[in-house]
């Protein structure tokens, strides 16, 4: 199935979802958008280059690894990650941001704009700017620069500058509209670098599109390494731009079945979370560009979101989810914060594997079936980002004294400086 | 009557109109009605009701705070929509609602139109609806007699003006410049090519707005432009000097 073609139904449309919604003052900017990414997509030469780009230096083909030890003592499915982790920068971020970073190039701008929320997306941007020579800016929500410092301390260092949105909840979703209001005033020489498959057409397809180098390798690995497909391929999904690359390689399968898992924040009826599939509380809403599920109250204002994980915690979800949700093509579950350390806990101790916090929600639903599953099943999972930089979140959760101790001493030492 | 007939019957007196701007329930809805009553005696001519909406993408930094603390207060639908129908009936300026298209979408477009019919809105601006999108609500707008507000923008090729026009109605908004509400547009050559470019695409009655603060543009604008649309200024007044700041505002404004 080629959920992009287009020629049967509306343009950017996926099912009822998707679409432009911006205002007239960025009508120009999104053709020449559109225009530079369709000849972007028909050129062989184009996808050669990102796939050497990202060889050289991002480390493609990220392996995929079995997961003996945790596939034995779960006693079910055996497990394969993909090890998106192993990328430059830390997460499959990069793969849309390399991307991006060609076509902007192409486009002729020399300066790139983008939203972040747990920072691996503005990481990546600011590398990206960094080795192409573009300007960067940098816009996050204030709540998001205090719960990553790490991710900031590189984007400035990388010379990217780093604005704290101080509007809205101060998350993700108050970082897109500063970008917004920023492209609206700078269309001319700059590019936003949307960091998921949301927003007004084409970044949902472009983003896919480069994120779709994911499934692709996994594939053809698992055929190599197993001899076959997998039963069950999991992803977590904020935006979804790691799952929708991931699923991309088994689209035209139908036996393989796609779950999408979702920030289940503090569970079912908490209203504290980011499940816009997985649980009842969204509704179809416009807003950010596009039509989709939000989390939204009944006059279209949105409601307030929460997950551990500030890479998904967000509104809304890509509009090709919604429709495949619809169609019974993906299905999404959600894994509550509780749930994310305890697994991410086993899974350092087990597999000496640290995912993002993020991608440890795929592991949550996962290693739930993989349970239950027969032994010769197969289960594949998207380790998306590496959790190493999410250290004070995950200290915090495992109440380290050590670490504390460890931090309480560098403030005295930095105090001391001050003095 | 129509926003077109209207504009034209005002135009008779004045040669340039005034479209001012209030976010509903911020300060609060009494403040509104207070800053409307300035207004009215100023003799603004057309007003647009803000109703708040969480993610106001095409809105500067002083309405971004107004859309919040407004929500914040608990300002719903329902409210603005009451706040509209007083309005209408106490003035003599029309109104109009200004708002993001979530806010339509939720309520459905059938029952936007009816409603907005019944608080005596004349018309609608929805910045981040394109006319692509609007197909269904220009229709059942154009049966109730509501008008939708085209914006036409310095970035618009004449391709996309010529689309515009079709689509414009009762009056266009010409945007000054690049980038959101509230930053100061220098009045130039830009904007007088722009309102003439925007003429030969439509024959509705053409505002101006973004950026417009001062006697001085109005002077400007004045023999190009039908309206010129104040908004974040006009706050901004009422905010740093209250009643007596925002009645010498408007003063100057149509001195």
């Amino acid at each position: 199935m080629d959920i992009f073609d287009f020629s049967d139904g509306r343009e950017g449309y996926y099912g009822e979802y998707g679409g432009v919604f911006l205002p007239e003052i960025l009508h120009a900017t999104i053709e020449e958008l559109l225009e530079c990414f369709r000849e972007c997509k028909a050129d062989p030469k184009f996808w050669q280059d990102y796939v050497t780009l990202l060889q050289n230096y991002s480390g493609r083909p990220t392996p995929v690894t079995h997961l003996e030890n945790l596939s034995r003592e779960l006693g079910g499915a055996q497990i394969y990650v993909k090890r998106d982790d192993l990328n430059h920068t830390g997460s499959h971020k990069v793969n849309n941001v390399m991307g991006q970073g060609l076509l902007t190039q192409r486009l002729g701008k020399k300066r790139v704009i983008a939203e972040t929320g747990a920072g691996q997306h503005g990481f990546a941007t600011a590398t990206m700017a960094a080795k192409f020579g573009f300007d960067c800016k940098i816009y996050m929500g204030s709540v998001d620069v205090a719960r990553q410092r790490p991710n900031v301390f590189w984007m400035e260092n990388l010379g990217a500058e780093v604005i704290a949105v101080e509007d809205g909840q101060k998350t993700l979703k108050d970082a897109v509209n500063e970008c917004m209001r920023d492209w609206v005033t700078n269309m001319a020489d700059t590019h936003y670098i949307l960091g998921t498959a949301c927003g007004p057409h084409p970044f949902p397809e472009m983003v896919s599109w480069f994120q779709s180098i994911i499934g692709l390798e996994a594939r053809e690995q698992m055929l190599t390494q197993t001899g076959r497909l997998p039963d069950r391929v999991y992803a977590c999904v904020g935006g979804g731009s790691n799952a929708m690359g991931l699923f991309q390689g088994f689209f035209d399968d139908e036996n393989i079945e796609l779950i999408g898992c979702e920030a289940g924040g503090e569970g079912v009826g908490s209203y504290m979370h980011s499940a816009r599939l997985a649980y009842d509380d969204a509704s179809v809403g416009v807003a950010q560009g596009y039509k989709t599920y939000f989390l939204q109250n009944d006059e279209g204002n949105m409601s307030e979101t929460h997950s551990v994980a500030a890479g998904l915690d967000y509104i809304g979800v890509n509009p090709i989810f919604s429709h495949l949700h619809d169609l019974g093509k993906v299905r999404f579950e959600a894994a509550t914060d509780a749930e994310v350390k305890e697994t991410l806990k086993l899974t350092m101790r087990t597999e000496g594997l640290i995912p993002a916090l993020e991608s440890t929600h795929g592991f949550v639903v996962a290693l739930k079936e993989a349970a239950t599953m027969a032994k010769d099943e197969i289960v594949l999972v998207n380790m998306s980002g590496r959790g190493d930089k999410d250290i004070f979140t995950i200290a915090d959760a495992l109440d380290d004294a050590k670490w504390k101790s460890f931090i309480g001493g560098k403030a005295d030492q930095y105090r001391a400086e001050k003095k | 009557m129509g926003l077109e007939t209207f504009i034209a019957e005002r135009k008779q007196d004045k040669e340039l109109l005034v479209m001012a701007h209030v976010v509903c329930g911020y300060p609060s809805f009494d403040e509104n009605m207070q800053e409307l009553e300035i207004m009215a005696e100023a003799g603004v001519d057309l007003v647009e009701l803000q109703f708040p909406f969480s993610e106001p993408s095409a809105d500067g930094p002083l309405f971004v705070r107004a859309n919040e603390q407004s929500l914040k207060a608990g300002t719903t639908v329902d409210q603005c929509f009451e706040f509209m129908k007083l309005v209408s009936e106490r003035f003599s300026f029309k109104v109009l609602m200004m708002g993001y298209y979530n806010t339509v979408f939720k309520m459905g477009e059938d029952i936007f139109v009816q409603r907005l019919k019944e608080a005596g809105g004349v018309g609608y601006i929805l910045p981040d609806l394109p006319i692509e999108e609007s197909a269904k609500l220009h229709s059942l707008s154009e049966q109730a007699g509501v008008e939708p507000v085209i914006l036409m923008t310095p970035t618009s090729s004449d391709k996309r003006l010529a689309q515009l026009g079709v689509a414009s109605r009762g009056m266009v908004y010409a945007v000054a410049r690049k980038g959101v509400t509230g930053s100061k547009t220098s009045m130039g050559d830009d904007v007088i090519g722009l309102i003439d470019r925007c003429r030969q695409h439509t024959n509705v009655p053409v505002g101006v707005g973004f950026g417009i603060a001062s006697k001085a543009d109005m002077d400007f604008l004045r023999g190009s432009a039908d309206l010129a649309i104040v908004g974040t200024a006009a706050l901004k007044t009422w905010e740093e000097s209250g009643a007596d700041g925002l009645r010498a505002f408007f003063a100057e404004l149509l001195a």
